[in-house]
């Protein structure tokens, strides 16, 4: 059986048997690179094409929903911890971040409780694009198909 | 200057349910049938938690 065909494999017994290991590739590399710069598009270049578009319609509908609420887009800061965190979540989304932030977007209107979702709407894109960016490097390595 | 978009509570929470469950059905399970039904499953959660938390704050407030 090829390496790259399985990973946890039940046998009649009940036991599971270790996935053997993978040789490395550029995909290990490349495959959640891409999946964290252009959400969904690290599941597409492994020919999973309704994942990486699902994931790719989940995230930028999170991200830009926020926007549209006048959600806050953090910037890198040494200030509150509760700001240093929401940039950790807000950069989880990649390519998305980094263009928001280039047209100076995603400023937040703190007087607006909705405005308030949207912070967490874009947080939450950020954070889910990097679950899907793991995602991907599994694929790429073979642990999960 | 663009209209804000306003969502209610509920519906902004559901919104983020339906989005969520999908990268969690896609990204923890590993056949489509499991990654249907874990992300249906999710989705469930997250409503009923809204619905529940809501309850409990407005037994709370009176």
């Amino acid at each position: 059986m090829p390496q790259t065909e399985k990973t946890n494999v039940a046998t009649p017994e009940g036991t599971k048997v270790a996935p053997a290991p993978q040789p490395f590739t550029a995909m290990f590399v490349i495959a959640p690179a891409v999946g964290w710069l252009v959400p969904g598009l690290g599941h597409v270049i492994q020919k999973r094409w309704i994942r990486g578009l699902l994931i790719a319609a989940s995230v930028c509908t999170l991200f830009f929903l926020g926007l549209a609420m006048q959600g806050k887009v953090y910037s890198a800061n040494t200030g509150d911890i509760l700001d240093m965190l929401g940039f950790i979540g807000d950069i989880g989304a990649g390519g998305l971040y980094i263009v928001t932030k280039a047209v100076d977007a995603g400023q937040g209107a703190i007087h607006r409780a909705v405005a308030d979702y949207g912070t967490k709407y874009i947080i939450a894109a950020g954070l889910l694009n990097i679950i899907s960016a793991i995602d991907a490097y599994h694929i790429a390595s073979g642990k999960k198909q | 200057m663009t209209t804000p978009l306003e969502l209610s509570h509920f519906s902004a929470a559901v919104i983020f349910a339906l989005c969520a469950s999908v990268v969690f059905g896609i990204t923890q399970k590993d056949s489509p049938k499991e990654m249907l039904s874990y992300g249906a499953y999710c989705f469930v959660l997250f409503v009923v938690g809204v619905i529940a938390a809501g309850w409990v704050m407005w037994l709370i407030k009176h």
